[in-house]
């Protein structure tokens, strides 16, 4: 048990990152997701037209495309750094920029297919006492679209706390060093050789632990907030 | 057949509220609504009846623009529908609707369901909506229901809380949709209860219905409709006695030998 005594911080540190990563990925993918929708089930052509344009390309384009383009095209080409004075956090923030809108489509894409099992006498209903198309969305379509599509969101958010594990290829690191739990495993492996397999275990046990509750939860609460019809 | 042992509404007094001029609609290739023209006073009772496939439900729908027109005007109050956006909103705030599969918001308690409207559209304070709501539940006979979910209650239950929900934006006018139609037939009573006294005091109607007991005891005015074309209006006494078309004649011959 060296590998606790001697990698035991290194490892917890290295998994704080990765949650780091991926609660304010998910934050990000979640709000603009939403706004995705939005766009694509708006009357207004234009804003069908920017949805539909945002989904097509980030959704069909690789993530570690996507992590590049943000450090290589954003960062150094463009000179778009969104903390300048602070390396660890510049790459931080765009990793987080890339892997949000990266599952922002697929986010988009689950809540647009929630939608479409809301009823349409619902919709007409809001409607007929006045509600404009933004009220009608907000407070009768949407609620009932997100509770339909609880457990599909969460595979989505599994799926990208998963995908955080690209964000090694642009060297996100702690201010101490410490790569994100995937640049850690690397890390370990090339210095233990010898124990490749009990490695492996505990970077697969540390990934459960972030997403098993992610479903969990889900399950939970698709059947605490179901629409009976 | 089911309410009439009350007595016929009081005539309408007030002028034209909602006018129809020269309305037609297209599905694709179907005519569904053929130049439709239509005056409906204030303060009076509109029964349209015809056979399936007339064009009834889809007249009651452009009346708040559910269904767009292909031509025509539609006024209310004197105004004509707005094409979309907020204006259009506002108009349906003025046009209370009462549909065929009741609507209500499956998500929303049976209070949330009256109180959204007047909260978000009429900018009432919730707890001026939440008063105003639980009389309007009391009214129609279901204010002991007000915490429970719309998939909690009967059919019967359901559609008297769409009245009430319409009702909470004080509409000038009120469409129903063939509203019992969905209703198991114990049921149907207790929801034309709540329409003939709505009809008793002097609230503008426009009904679409199979329900003749309604329209002979409510009505003041029975339209009747075929292949998108009114044929016939009358009172409902003249209408029912003495249709004065083929197709009348033939309809009325098929729903009332039973």
């Amino acid at each position: 048990m060296d590998l606790f005594s001697e990698y035991g911080s290194a490892i917890l540190t290295s998994f704080g990152l990765t949650l780091r990563l991926a609660v304010y990925s998910g934050i990000f993918a979640l709000i603009l997701g939403t706004v995705l929708a939005v766009f694509r089930v708006s009357p207004v052509p234009v804003l069908r037209f920017v949805g539909a344009a945002v989904v097509y390309t980030f959704r069909n384009t690789p993530l570690t495309l996507v992590m590049f383009f943000a450090l290589f095209g954003l960062a150094y080409q463009l000179g778009f750094n969104p903390a300048p004075d602070d390396l660890y956090e510049n790459n931080f923030r765009l990793a987080v920029l890339a892997l949000g809108i990266y599952t922002s489509t697929f986010v988009c894409e689950v809540l647009r297919a929630g939608i479409n099992t809301v009823p349409l006498g619902q919709a007409e209903a809001a409607r007929a006492i006045g509600l404009t198309f933004t009220q009608n969305l907000r407070h009768v379509v949407l609620p009932q679209a997100l509770r339909s599509v609880i457990n599909p969101l969460a595979s989505v958010l599994i799926a990208m706390t998963k995908n955080t594990t690209v964000a090694v290829t642009i060297g996100v690191v702690t201010a101490t060093g410490v790569n994100e739990a995937s640049g850690q495993m690397k890390t370990m492996m090339e210095n233990e050789s010898d124990q490749i397999l009990l490695i492996f275990i505990i970077f697969a046990i540390g990934f459960m632990i972030l997403t098993l509750p992610i479903g969990f939860v889900a399950n939970w609460a698709s059947k605490r907030f179901a629409v009976i019809r | 057949m089911t309410v009439l042992d009350t007595e016929p509404a009081s005539a309408p007094s007030g002028d034209a509220l909602v006018v129809l001029d020269h309305v037609d609609k297209h599905y694709g290739d179907l005519h569904v609504l053929q130049d439709i023209n239509m005056e409906i006073k204030r303060g009076e009772v509109v029964v349209v009846i015809g056979p399936s496939g007339s064009g009834k439900s889809t007249l009651c729908r452009t009346i708040n623009r559910l269904e767009t027109i292909d031509s025509g005007t539609i006024t209310l109050d004197g105004k004509e529908l707005p094409a979309e956006g907020k204006g259009l909103a506002k108009l349906r705030a003025e046009v209370g609707m009462v549909f065929q599969s009741f609507n209500l918001f499956a998500h929303k308690t049976i209070l949330q369901n009256v109180t959204l409207g007047p909260m978000k559209v009429r900018k009432l304070k919730k707890s001026e909506a939440e008063a105003e709501a639980k009389k309007l539940l009391d009214r129609v006979g279901v204010g002991a229901q007000a915490a429970k979910y719309p998939a909690q209650l009967s059919g019967g239950q359901q559609q008297r809380v769409a009245i009430a929900r319409a009702l909470a934006m004080k509409p000038q006018v009120m469409l129903f949709d063939e509203p019992t139609s969905a209703l198991d037939p114990e049921m149907v009573k207790e929801v034309l209860d709540v329409m003939v006294s709505l009809a008793k005091e002097g609230m503008t109607m426009i009904v679409v219905t199979h329900e003749m007991g309604f329209a002979r005891v409510a009505a003041d005015r029975v339209v009747f409709m075929a292949d998108g074309q009114i044929v016939e209006s009358n009172t409902p006494a003249e209408f029912f006695d003495n249709p004065q078309s083929e197709r009348a004649k033939d309809f009325l011959g098929k729903i009332l030998k039973h």
